[in-house]
């Protein structure tokens, strides 16, 4: 019987219900990662086909609308700069292609840096225990407590000037405390659980435990805590943006809205110059929710049968 | 359950203590890594203001003894926790002599007041629609209706809240753009001041609100699907009750205590986001403030607002920690978690 071949429709159910089965083909998780990489699509092949040089001041004619509006000074839009210019003349396209991917990499850097951070104590914490574990869990209390934007506006406004690393790596000092306490409550409990008194009894080694029987179990965990960090990173680095902090003299989308807003371009009617920089920003936090939505899906299988 | 075990209080108290205390720390020891002296600061402004400044050196030494800067580091950093414990920030460089804590004075009760009132209606509607997701009795437009505003939960306020001051005070003009009352209407206890201020509040609040409320949604949905299969729920069911009635009183009822600690987890987000939005609507609060003293390189001020919206955030995990079990006596105090 099982031998018969199957027909076209049978492989066809098959491969369906395959599919549907395994939780990381959700759509949720599909559409974020989609939003995300169209954005950076938009920095990587925006740097081939249009001119980054046009982020400069003065490139073009200041305040110009996209094609197809009109400015106060009754000025219409040309394709000379498709989604028009802002105070300066920066070109507002070129002013995106750079200034996007800026921010992803901000939040992607120090949700990196805080995530290895945060598996290397939350494992320790949980596998050493004793003072080592009440030290690294009180810290991470604490540190949980306190908001990132404010110590970072205290340090920027003392130093000045900063790179779009050294800002990653600001952040990254406020986003190892939840995956470090994440980590720590599973491996806790995970230490009690069969297998893994299983292979401690086959003589596996501390590493082998922690790297091949529990990090594989962790990992919808730690994505979905990795993402959470990249939304936390970014909404830190555009507020000190906007608050005029943040790198000065590369383009990003936070400070291209402050200026917006000192210029007073709300009430000038310049919403291309404020608005796109908000609407990219929006997307890129609504691909990372969707993602994190999706992720939920994977470790919550309760979930998975609710449609949101 | 009627009183806290003491090692419990004092777990939370310290836990408390340390976070002020770090958070003091950095913000005095960030400062003294920097190579910018505010005396100098201070100077540069008095020489742009006059035009050029007599005597520079013993200005520069008396502003140096003012801001403490000639004692040891060790006495300097001790005077600054006592001062600090003290609420006292010294002076603001920018309004000089102004003190930096009657400056917060003036901003502290706009920002308290725009947070309790935008978290209180949060609270309310991102708890009752996460809980009609899940109810099966809801009407199908909500089932769909509520998803979708859910996108809006990653977006942080200052986002919504450009939006909204484009939409509703720039080109509908229903709404003013800035401010927190109305220039023409003198600060008191009078109905015109109070129609000012709610007139000038309801934009930053509803930009806090729009994208806060799906957080509660979200938590709220994940509690309602555990408290759905419970056998209590089951029982109700079976006993006849109102359908309504079952949702209130027996499945938000038990779900909603869970979502309170969640706050303790938000409230930093939550008090940093709001500073941006009192920024963009130059709402007379914290965030104005700290803004404004960005600006003018006004180190006290910005320390000093620092430090106070730190300790806000520690006071309000501290006390929902505190108050949590009593309000769930589910919940013991543990002293190991």
């Amino acid at each position: 019987m099982s031998d018969m071949p199957l027909t076209r429709a049978e492989r066809k159910r098959q491969r369906r219900i395959r599919r549907f089965d395994n939780p990381w083909l959700n759509p949720k998780l599909f559409w974020g990662a989609g939003l995300l990489l169209a954005i950076i699509a938009v920095g990587i092949l925006g740097r081939l086909f249009w001119d980054p040089e046009l982020v400069f001041v003065g490139s073009g004619i200041p305040k110009m609308p996209p094609p197809g509006f009109e400015n106060l000074r009754g000025q219409s839009g040309t394709f000379a700069n498709p989604l028009g210019t802002e105070g300066s003349g920066r070109d507002m396209l070129a002013l995106i292609i750079i200034g996007a991917p800026n921010s992803l990499y901000v939040g992607l850097m120090a949700s990196l840096i805080g995530m290895s951070v945060g598996i290397f104590l939350g494992f320790t914490s949980g596998f050493v225990g004793g003072r080592t574990d009440d030290v690294i869990r009180v810290l991470s209390d604490v540190m949980i407590t306190i908001p990132p934007l404010l110590i970072l506006v205290v340090f920027q406004s003392a130093f000045g000037d900063v790179t779009l690393t050294m800002m990653a790596l600001l952040i990254a000092g406020f986003v190892w405390q939840s995956p470090t306490r994440l980590i720590r409550a599973q491996v806790l409990s995970m230490k009690q659980s069969g297998y893994v008194q299983m292979a401690r009894l086959s003589g596996a080694s501390t590493w082998h435990i922690m790297f091949k029987e529990m990090l594989p179990n962790l990992v919808p965990y730690l994505f979905g805590s990795f993402i959470a960090n990249v939304t936390t990173s970014i909404v830190t680095a555009v507020g000190l943006e906007v608050l005029g902090l943040g790198p000065q003299r590369i383009p990003t989308l936070g400070r291209t809205i402050y200026e917006a807003i000192n210029a007073g371009a709300l009430i000038q009617n310049l919403w291309w110059w404020w608005g796109i920089p908000t609407l990219l920003l929006a997307v890129m936090f609504i691909g990372l929710l969707l993602i994190n939505l999706g992720l939920d899906e994977v470790s919550n299988p309760r979930l998975r049968k609710l449609k949101l | 359950m009627s009183t806290i075990p003491r090692a419990y209080l004092l777990n939370r108290l310290l836990t408390l203590f340390l976070t002020v205390f770090i958070a003091a720390t950095l913000i005095w020891i960030i400062p003294r890594l920097s190579p910018v002296d505010p005396a100098e600061i201070m100077l540069g402004r008095m020489a742009a203001g006059a035009g050029a400044v007599a005597d520079s050196e013993a200005i520069l030494a008396q502003l140096r003894q003012n801001f403490g800067l000639d004692d040891p580091l060790f006495v300097q950093y001790l005077k600054y926790l006592w001062n600090t414990v003290t609420f006292n920030f010294g002076l603001s460089t920018a309004t000089f002599p102004t003190p930096v804590s009657a400056l917060i004075a003036q901003a502290l009760p706009w920002t308290l007041g725009l947070m309790i009132l935008s978290l209180i209606i949060t609270f309310f509607i991102g708890n009752l629609l996460g809980a009609l997701m899940v109810w099966e009795k809801s009407p199908k437009l909500v089932r769909v209706a509520i998803p979708a505003a859910m996108v809006f939960t990653s977006i942080p306020p200052i986002l919504s809240g450009l939006l909204l001051m484009w939409i509703f005070a720039a080109k509908l003009r229903w709404f003013p753009l800035t401010g927190a009352y109305g220039l023409t209407v003198e600060p008191g206890w009078s109905w015109d001041f109070a129609v000012s201020v709610m007139h000038h509040g309801f934009l930053p609040a509803l930009s806090i609100v729009i994208v806060t409320f799906g957080f509660w949604a979200l938590g709220m949905r994940g509690l309602m699907i555990t408290v759905q299969g419970e056998d209590y729920v089951t029982l109700a069911k079976a006993k006849g009750l109102r359908p309504r009635y079952i949702l209130y009183k027996y499945m938000i009822r038990n779900a909603i205590l869970p979502q309170i600690t969640a706050f303790a987890l938000k409230v930093g987000l939550l008090i940093a986001g709001q500073v941006l939005v009192e920024r963009i609507f130059a709402y007379n609060g914290m965030g104005k403030l700290l803004y404004d003293a960005i600006l003018d390189q006004d180190f006290p001020v910005i320390q000093g607002v620092s430090f106070v919206i730190i300790l806000m955030t520690a006071l309000s995990v501290f006390i929902v920690d505190l108050i949590y079990p009593f309000i769930d006596p589910r919940i013991r105090h543990e002293v190991t978690s």
